[in-house]
């Protein structure tokens, strides 16, 4: 007797240039912190962008808003649908979020099962999470990494599958928080290299400046819950007085 | 210190790893209650439903010794049951002083605490070798099959992921303390009690704190990635005829224990 789950029916589609729309974004805390004050900005299709600013500017805030996972006032909009609670289970196929910490994204005893835990969750069948998880190890050049523990990898390789559990979702965009902290050299160059040849919508949080000068033709500053910079990265790491302004440095 | 220092599952290719997690949970605690159903001094059944038990250990290729050795470690929980050799009225067949108090060890006494010694131990070692058997996630999600409320079964997915990353966290706080716990020239290391005693407390409170937020992050990472309150697997779930047939011979079994033991 098989069993059978229930699925999510939602579908989405990307619909339009744009991939990101946020507008007015206001976020506190709980406890009365206020930590976005009417963030706006837009991405579109293929553009990889920079988020840059000072420790508390309200970056990791925003990226949690971009998915669901904090709720405040003003719009997110994905593929041209305005997230609410009933399409969140689509929001969060199309929005693979990378977090800081590795350890916090792999909590699956093995590297296979934390790659396939997003497909699984969004009720696809086995054959098609098994042909998921494969392409994604394969595409951050991992696929001999299957049956490893998670907690026995290095901080670089924890990074690299950390993106494949959101690879293997086929996200439209891509969100990491600070993917080069804590790397040493070589694993910083894969890792850039590896973040080039995604074909992926990307927008990443960074205090690598260098990443950004390389990676990134757009680069977005954030301070005190606002977005004070949205332009070419070259233009911003130009404006000596902005970067000194937001505690930022020219590498 | 890691995750996997303390899962119970050992990987083999085994019958009884292969049968559906639903049937092993499921025959566990029929097996578990028939022991507690069993009279005392039943020995004959008390002895069958070991040999099986032994069967089960064979079958699953750990060694016939696997779920006994691991037993002994639950067992000293079974001496709560201890002051049953002095309360059960019979006839006395030893007599001591502890302390100022006489305490008489009677014969009824003796028979009740040694079986439940036994049945308690049968029980721990059936559920040793479930464990040992089935994966973790398998586990939770039989259980989820077999109608025990969403809810409790998420608590006990969360319980043992936290567990592993709470060890760690200790250790890196234990660790910490070490290295910034150095003795002067010719002084004891350390100071009062008091003071290690807050020390301590200190460290409890950080790990409070730190696993608190931790919860919060892994589960921020878990809903982004479609987590919506049950855990999925891909191990299918289908009962296949063998299934059915290890179902139907191990109920057999229980009930001929159970007759045995009353008859």
């Amino acid at each position: 007797m098989p069993v059978s789950h229930a699925r999510s029916e939602i579908k989405l589609e990307m619909n339009g240039e744009e991939v990101l729309k946020v507008n007015e974004l206001r976020f506190a805390y709980p406890d009365g912190h206020a930590a976005l004050h009417g963030v706006s900005f837009n991405l579109r299709r293929g553009e990889k962008a920079a988020l840059v600013g000072p420790n508390g500017a309200g970056k990791s805030t925003l990226m949690l808003h971009l998915n669901g996972i904090l709720q405040g006032g003003g719009e997110v909009e994905v593929g041209g649908q305005r997230l609410t609670r009933q399409n969140l289970p689509a929001i969060r196929a199309l929005v693979g979020l990378v977090f800081q910490n590795p350890d916090d994204q792999l909590f699956s005893p093995t590297v296979f099962e934390d790659v396939a835990f997003g497909p699984l969750h969004m009720g696809l069948p086995e054959a098609d999470v098994r042909a998921r998880v494969e392409a994604a190890l394969e595409a951050v050049q991992m696929s001999a990494y299957r049956e490893r523990l998670s907690h026995h990898l290095s901080v670089g390789e924890k990074k690299r599958i950390a993106i494949a559990t959101t690879l293997s979702m086929n996200p439209s965009l891509l969100v990491l928080d600070e993917p080069s902290a804590g790397l040493d050299p070589r694993a910083r160059r894969t890792l850039i290299n590896l973040l080039r040849e995604l074909p992926i919508t990307m927008l990443v949080s960074t205090h690598d400046m260098a990443l950004v000068q390389e990676l990134f033709p757009r680069t977005i500053v954030m301070d005190e819950g606002q977005i004070v910079a949205d332009g070419t990265t070259a233009e911003i790491l130009n404006d000596e007085a902005l970067l000194t302004a937001h505690g930022l440095e020219k590498p | 210190m890691h995750f996997d220092a303390f899962d119970r599952y050992h990987a083999q290719e085994s019958f009884v790893h292969r049968l559906d997690p639903r049937v092993k949970t499921a025959l566990t605690i029929a097996f578990i209650l028939s022991n507690a159903l069993l009279p005392d001094g039943a020995w004959l059944a008390y002895g069958l439903a070991w040999l099986s038990l032994l069967t089960a250990n064979y079958a699953s290729r750990l060694g016939l010794g696997y779920t006994f050795k691991r037993s002994l470690i639950a067992l000293p929980f079974a001496l709560i049951a201890v002051t049953i050799l002095f309360s059960m009225p019979g006839r006395p067949i030893f007599s001591f002083h502890l302390f100022f108090w006489p305490l008489t060890i009677t014969d009824a006494g003796l028979l009740r605490f040694v079986s439940i010694l036994i049945r308690s131990w049968l029980s721990v070692q059936a559920a040793i070798l479930l464990v040992a058997t089935t994966r973790f996630p398998d586990l939770v999600h039989a259980l989820e099959h077999l109608k025990v409320p969403a809810i409790l079964t998420t608590i006990i997915a969360f319980l043992y992921r936290y567990l592993f990353v709470l060890m760690d966290e200790v250790f890196r706080l234990l660790r910490a303390r070490e290295s910034r716990s150095a003795a002067g020239a010719g002084r004891r290391s350390g100071g009062g009690v008091f003071w290690r005693a807050k020390v301590a407390g200190n460290l409890a409170g950080q790990l409070f704190l730190r696993s608190y937020e931790r919860s919060d992050r892994i589960y921020n990472a878990m809903v982004a990635r479609g987590y919506a309150g049950r855990l999925c697997t891909l191990n299918p779930h289908e009962l296949k005829s063998s299934d059915y047939f290890v179902a139907a011979f191990a109920l057999l079994l229980i009930g001929i224990l159970q007759a045995i033991g009353r008859f």
